[in-house]
């Protein structure tokens, strides 16, 4: 089987476009990745578009209405907030299986403000605030809490998470917010569902984010290998059984799962892993991922965020991209910015948030319900 | 929180809440015959160990423990907050989500694997028909 490269990718300065139709935020992502990689939508042999709030309206047929009507195959994806990631990851598989050699990825999304989740509803009235919370802050407060339970992780170290990808962001021209939050800022925030105050809360933004995928024999013919960046890894998993998953979602065991998986179709493990883009939706998640990751041991998670490992500069900087809680969350782009933020990082074209000699990244995220995706991309 | 006088003559909010041959209201859940495991809502596989067709209903105690939680402070319209959003580990399995009443909505009051018990009561929200449902809750067990 061939390996599967990205040979263009890039992503638009997430921010609310509400003047905007979803298929022209999509379309402005897929002309920069086919851009980057000096290619047009001509030489794609496919399309995995991933969209979650349009899932069902063709989103990725109204792109190619923008961009150009070749044709193709175009597979709609839609896998709650692994959808980006899922749409990537569909494109690899193909080139995998020896079907296409080169394939566009595009995720766009454009969100509303406001909560998102809320428990289902009862036969004939709501059950959200009445059988509990299933809102995403909350859903992801029981996450931090189960750690806080295991561990006595704090509610200051919880809060630190949100400083740094804040502070990240700073240093990324593409993210919707560039403001530092200091510690007693971000704790003193409004409280939404404990310990996640309001600036522990990913952005909702409108955004979008495409990769050009392509296979070996064809990136060699048309000499792309320069920027091109390896894809080691990738791996999907949903949620096995676990005692508590049925009444509160679990994305560890996803997580574990699908790292797992990822490190040995990589052939390597955490510790060669040079920096990671992971699921920060809300502060408590960055936390437990650390550890779902093999970050660290059990329990090794709130030191790290004390000790500063993970920031930019650290042993295994994280979400220096400022993450979904500073970059946003724009659900179907999500994972693709992800791929897209550490390909640039492996190509040494980050800027002044470059993680130095960069060789082997890390994307990862969780869908609600739940879904995982694990990346491995390594310069070439 | 009382129990309604007549909790049978409400419809009840999730289909786990049923009420028995004295109208007495308990929650229902399922146990696999094959592994065991005890959950909520009935399937026709069991999500642990696969076995299909092996599930059964089964009275669920009222005693539990709190297994985790958190104190929601924002939320949709019209939903009262602060309030305590609970996962409760019942004893001899069961898990599930719900209020926990009877306690101050405050961080500081509330203690993992404290006591509890379950408690019924109108949900104290009616359909576009105005109808009344039977909700279950959770609220601190004397020690």
């Amino acid at each position: 089987m061939s390996d599967v490269y990205v040979v263009g990718t890039d992503m638009i300065k997430f921010g609310r476009f509400p003047d905007r139709k979803v298929e022209d935020i999509g379309a402005e992502a897929a002309l920069l990745a086919l851009a980057d990689a000096g290619l047009t939508i001509g030489d794609m042999q496919a399309v995995y578009s991933g969209n979650l709030g349009q899932a069902g309206a063709g989103v990725g047929q109204r792109i190619l209405r923008q961009i150009g009507q070749t044709g193709v195959p175009v597979v709609n994806v839609a896998n709650a907030c692994a959808t980006g990631a899922t749409a990537f990851r569909e494109g690899w598989m193909a080139i995998k299986a020896g079907v296409y050699d080169m394939v566009l990825a595009v995720g766009c999304e454009q969100m509303g403000k406001g909560l998102l989740g809320g428990a289902g509803g009862g036969d004939g009235i709501s059950t959200e605030g009445l059988l509990g919370s299933g809102t995403m802050p909350s859903v992801f407060a029981h996450v931090g809490l189960e750690h806080a339970r295991s561990y006595g992780t704090t509610f200051e170290q919880f809060a630190k998470v949100s400083v740094k990808n804040h502070h990240h962001s700073t240093l990324n021209p593409k993210a919707m917010y560039q403001i530092e939050t200091p510690l007693e800022e971000v704790m003193g925030a409004e409280m939404i569902s404990y310990p996640n105050t309001k600036l522990m809360c990913s952005v909702n933004v409108d955004g979008s984010a495409a990769a050009v995928l392509c296979s070996e024999k064809k990136a060699r013919e048309l000499g792309l290998l320069g920027r091109a960046v390896r894809v080691r890894a990738s791996a999907l998993a949903s949620d096995p059984y676990t005692q508590h998953n049925l009444a509160a979602m679990d994305f560890n065991a996803v997580t574990k799962l699908a790292a797992k998986t990822a490190y040995e179709m990589a052939g390597l493990g955490p510790d060669e892993v040079d920096l990671i883009e992971l699921h920060d939706c809300f502060a408590t998640a960055e936390i437990v991922h650390y550890e779902n990751l093999g970050l660290c041991g059990p329990g090794g998670a709130g030191r790290m965020i004390d000790t500063g490992e993970t920031n930019l500069g650290g042993r295994i900087p994280v979400n220096v991209s400022g993450g979904l809680l500073s970059k946003g969350h724009p659900l179907g782009a999500t994972g693709i910015a992800n791929i897209y933020e550490i390909t640039t990082h492996l190509r040494g074209e980050a800027g002044k948030r470059q993680v130095e000699g960069a060789r082997i990244g890390l994307t990862h995220v969780v869908g609600a319900g739940s879904a995982c995706a694990v990346h491995i991309l390594e310069k070439v | 929180m009382e129990t309604p006088a007549d909790p049978a003559a409400l419809k009840p909010a999730v289909s786990c809440i049923k009420t028995d041959s004295a109208g007495k209201p308990y929650l229902e859940g399922h146990k696999c015959s094959a592994c065991g495991e005890v959950f909520m809502e009935t399937r026709r596989g069991c999500p642990k160990c696969f076995a299909v067709g092996t599930l059964s209903p089964v009275k669920l105690s009222d005693k539990g423990k709190l297994y985790n939680w958190t104190v929601v402070y924002r939320n949709f319209p019209g939903v009262p907050v602060p309030f305590v959003s609970a996962i409760v580990d019942l004893e001899g399995g069961g898990t599930l989500k719900g209020n926990l009443i009877e306690v101050e909505p405050d961080p500081a009051k509330l203690k993992f694997d404290m006591p509890v018990k379950v408690v019924f009561g109108d949900a104290g929200r009616t359909d576009k028909a105005g109808n009344h449902y039977l909700a279950y809750f959770f609220a601190p067990e004397a020690a």
